[in-house]
């Protein structure tokens, strides 16, 4: 099929057919925020970051799922958008406790070089400081809820990816959580195979190995595209 | 089955009916008033008095007025009586045989019952729910046979389009539209579904039609299938309906006992089986997608449309969904025309559709009423109201994805577009009545509050703005909030509603806009600490 | 042009952007040609002047005396400046917040996680009163500028001040932890 046309800020870009508005974006050398896409996992456009304006569309659209088409004309940058990301941010930081300070994924989590991206300096909405576990069960991993985001790319790596679908989500609303196997403690799982893929797809500190203190846990997401690549390619 | 049956049952049923009646409401909230105990005694007076064959104590649907139950209608008089008491079995049964009774009647003339206009609750009142052959004597089932036998798929869809029906769920998508779609996409497999998650505070349409004409919806339903091409249908109901459920599978079990479903529908080669799906207390499942996530057996919560169901819907196959008043519109539309059904209404909003009149209103229940009827006429004339005579304030429509519409603006029509116009949507049905006494940040509250509880979690917009949201209008409502909180209420309702992922969170932020909208100086009131920072 | 009046203010926090602020080095004398540190932890001044053109706070609000202070700060200050994480955030400070209020954090640290026979101290004037909930400077008065960071590094302490020194818009820099 012939190669598709589309304007994005101004320039005119080809694509092929079959490719998310997200991976256009990219290929035309234009950086706009995600957090729930992770390279070799399905997508969900849960976060709202990769919204984006296509003229003749009412509605914004999450550029990791939406298809290029011909003619479309796309604005992945204006005033708005950039209003609405920085209170995208804003509404993260404000839920859960992300302590940057004292965080092992300090200098390599995505929400913290969001929060840079997006501009947000100071944080306008009430933190709502909620109480949450830490679970230290398993053996090599541990879980910090107050530095999950809820993007579930550990759950998609676990069922994707590691096929076990150990992780899933419990709760509703603001109360929903990552919870392993019946919502019981990791270390007790008995379908965990202990592999890390979740560690890896975590975006911020909330999945780590065990034994490392501030700022030592690598980011390392691209891994779980390299792992995709590798087997589609029988490496 | 085939029609010389269908008619052969609807006669004998006609035969067998004892002339002098006692008709009872069965539906949910004369349950509730005491109408099982009411029928007990009834019927342990005919015992009695040996006249338990010349007189039949029946079960029927939903009458209405659901504020006054229990509420019971005597044949052939047609005397309707409320607030009925175990104890009044007596003087029923003596006003059956036309004597005098001191039960307080309904006023059946009143604007209440003579300005609506019954099509969907057209069987209401007038047959059992638990019987077929009530649903069959009144012409049930009909409009199948013919659409089997004489209509095309297309034809029926062309007749759906014609007649103007809008999805009665609340966003008002033309239906034909949407049958059109699901009866073109390709896949080896399609699926009709039921929507009847009816969530809304306060609304009760779907359950009402569920518990007193379940067959009018399957038989909908199945003329659905056939447009388009399905085989399986499911219906989605939630676990707080218990009764609707019990009726449904009853319903659906007679219906397959009658080849009315199942294999080989009327003796040709259409087949449609349905099935139920209880939903789990996820008011978000009445999202299509996320509804389509729990059928999967997946977790209940929305993912970005296009695509949509139409083309991609249960296990990735054309789906056709549709509420259950939709469903519900389609055997009167075959029956009588499109262009009769078409004939009723407004320009763009035909037919009529049902409210769940409730709140500060002396007059609770459920009225049909013709599309382009004012709020006024509704609210005042229908519903009699405020019970103490305040004036009334202000009505809500759409629940927690609507607005409230001002007394000032009761001329407005019951249409999609007019709602829209003025802050609020049509919604499922759902209308609250507010009188003066009602403070609008409390009303925005009490929806904010039900949304941050429904909200799946998925989206951060309505994951956290619903909290964020709640908690300002908590500090203003404590007078704790600045002038700028104020400025964050309105910029976080336009964050949600622009991004949010799916219809609960873009909506969440209605009932706040449309009182800030109308109601803007209540809030400013209520703005009590001083100083202006944080923003 | 007149000399500068500086002020900065350690609130819920562990000095350490104070120390970060000194680790500025020989520049702090060069900072010293244009500007009079009025007030602060590390010069001797006992009350909040008047008239301060620039305030550095140190931490988050955290007790009374914070609250106090901050509103002082801000009615004598033209500019107001978050400086590190706990001003910004509430950070660390603001750790104890899921414990619940004040008399709830008292009780975990004092008595159920404290000595036997703990007490939790109550000195009103001499220890400040927590308050229930640990908050970032600009929930309780209006900033002008963040400088979040744990500590901020000296070097972008000194951007932040050359810039408001001279009266431009400091560039944005936003660096958490």
């Amino acid at each position: 099929m012939a190669a598709k046309t589309l304007t994005i800020d101004g320039h005119l870009v080809s694509a092929r057919p079959g490719e998310t508005l997200l991976e256009a974006i990219r290929e035309a050398g234009i950086t706009i925020p995600t957090l729930c896409h992770l390279d070799g996992l399905s997508d969900v456009g849960a976060c709202r970051l990769c919204l984006v304006e296509i003229e003749g569309q009412r509605r914004l659209q999450p550029a990791c799922m939406t298809m290029v088409s011909e003619g479309m004309v796309v604005h992945t940058n204006t005033p708005r958008l950039q209003a609405y990301r920085r209170q995208i941010i804003e509404l993260l930081f404000a839920e859960r406790n992300h302590v940057c300070s004292v965080c092992v994924a300090s200098g390599h989590c995505e929400l913290q070089r969001l929060a840079g991206m997006v501009g947000m300096d100071h944080v306008r909405y009430e933190y709502l400081s909620p109480d949450c576990p830490v679970d230290i069960s398993h053996m090599r991993f541990g879980i910090d809820h107050n530095r999950c985001v809820l993007c579930t790319r550990c759950v998609r790596a676990c069922d994707e990816i590691e096929g076990v679908h150990t992780w899933d989500v419990a709760g509703r609303g603001v109360d929903a959580r990552v919870i392993t196997d019946m919502n019981q403690p990791w270390g007790t799982s008995t379908t965990c195979t202990s592999c890390g893929k979740c560690q890896l797809a975590c975006p911020t500190g909330a999945i780590f190995p065990r034994g490392v203190t501030v700022g030592e846990r690598p980011l390392a997401s691209e891994r779980i595209a390299l792992i995709v690549e590798a087997r589609k390619q029988r490496w | 089955m085939d029609l010389h049956e269908l008619e052969a049952i609807a006669e004998r049923e006609l035969a067998q009916r004892p002339r002098l009646r006692i008709l009872y409401c069965s539906a949910t909230g004369c349950q509730a008033s005491g109408a099982l105990e009411v029928k007990r005694r009834l019927e342990g007076l005919l015992a009695e008095t040996g006249r338990q064959v010349e007189i039949d104590v029946g079960a029927v649907g939903c009458l209405g007025l659901c504020g006054r139950g229990p509420i019971v209608r005597i044949e052939p008089s047609g005397a309707t009586f409320e607030h009925v008491k175990p104890d009044d079995a007596g003087e029923i049964v003596a006003a059956l045989d036309g004597h005098a009774c001191h039960v307080a009647r309904c006023d059946q003339d009143h604007p209440f019952f003579t300005r609506q206009l019954l099509i969907v609750r057209r069987h209401c009142g007038l047959i059992n729910p638990d019987r077929i052959e009530d649903y069959i004597a009144v012409g049930g089932y009909r409009s199948l046979y013919h659409v089997i036998h004489e209509m095309t798929p297309a034809e029926v869809i062309q007749a759906i389009t014609r007649s103007g029906l809008r999805g009665r769920g609340g966003a008002g998508y033309p239906t034909g539209l949407k049958w059109a779609t699901v009866a073109k996409s390709p896949g080896e497999r399609k699926f009709v579904i039921c929507n009847a998650d009816e969530g809304d505070p306060g609304a009760f349409m779907d359950r009402s039609i569920l518990e007193s004409d379940p067959h009018l919806v399957l038989e909908g339903m199945a003329i659905a299938a056939y447009a388009v091409g399905a085989e399986q249908g499911f219906i989605y109901v939630r676990g707080e309906y218990p009764l609707a459920i019990e009726r449904l599978q009853k319903a659906i079990a007679q219906a397959r006992r009658h080849g009315l479903l199942g294999a080989q529908i009327f003796e040709s080669g259409f087949n449609f089986r349905v099935d139920i799906r209880v939903g789990a207390g996820a008011f978000v499942c009445g999202e299509e997608t996320a509804l389509i996530a729990s059928i999967e057996g997946r977790r209940g919560q929305p993912r970005p449309r296009p695509p949509y169901p139409a083309e991609s819907g249960l296990w990735g196959m054309p789906t056709l969904i549709n509420n259950v008043e939709t469903f519900a519109n389609v055997t009167a539309i075959i029956e009588n025309g499109p262009e009769w059904y078409s004939s009723i209404g407004t320009e763009k909003s035909k037919g009529t559709k049902i409210f769940a009149l409730t709140g500060k209103i002396r007059n609770t229940g459920l009225i049909e009423v013709p599309m382009g009827i004012t709020l006024r006429e509704i609210v005042e004339e229908m519903g009699g109201g405020t019970p103490d005579g305040t004036p009334v304030k202000a009505v809500q429509t759409g629940g927690p994805s609507g607005g409230c519409i001002p007394a000032s603006l009761f001329h407005t029509p019951v249409d999609y577009e007019s709602l829209a116009a003025v802050g609020s949507i049509m919604g499922s049905g759902g209308m609250v009545v507010m009188d003066e006494h009602t403070n609008m940040v409390d009303v925005a509250r009490f929806y904010m509050e039900f949304c941050k509880d429904e909200s799946c979690g998925k989206c951060i917009p309505c994951r956290v703005g619903t909290v964020q949201l709640l908690n300002m209008l908590t500090k203003l409502r404590n007078r704790q909030a600045h002038a700028s909180d104020l400025v964050k209420i309105e910029e976080l309702c336009e964050l949600m509603r622009e991004t949010s992922l799916c219809g609960l969170g873009q909506s969440a932020p209605n009932p706040v806009l449309s009182t800030l909208h109308y109601f803007r100086h209540e809030y400013e009131e209520l703005i009590g600490a001083e100083g202006d920072h944080g923003s | 042009m007149s000399r500068l009046r500086i002020a900065t203010i350690w609130l819920g926090g562990c000095s350490g952007c104070h120390m970060s602020l000194l680790d500025l080095d020989e520049w702090l004398i060069e900072l010293a040609t244009r500007a009079d540190l009025v007030y602060s932890p590390i010069a001797d001044a006992k009350r909040f002047p008047p008239d301060v053109d620039l305030t550095l706070i140190e931490g988050a609000i955290a007790n009374d005396e914070h609250l106090e202070l901050a509103h002082t700060a801000r009615r004598h200050s033209k500019i107001i400046v978050s400086f590190g994480d706990c001003a910004v955030t509430g950070n660390v400070t603001a750790l104890r917040n899921p414990l619940g209020p004040a008399q709830n954090v008292l009780q975990q640290v004092y008595i159920e996680h404290g000595d036997p026979g703990g007490v939790i101290p109550h000195d009103p004037g001499i220890v400040p009163v927590l308050l229930d909930k640990v908050v970032p400077v600009h929930h309780v008065i209006p900033v002008d500028y963040y400088l979040p960071g744990c500590p901020p590094s000296a070097p972008r302490i000194r951007a932040l001040l050359e810039a408001l020194i001279e009266g431009r818009e400091p560039a944005a820099d936003i660096r958490y932890g």
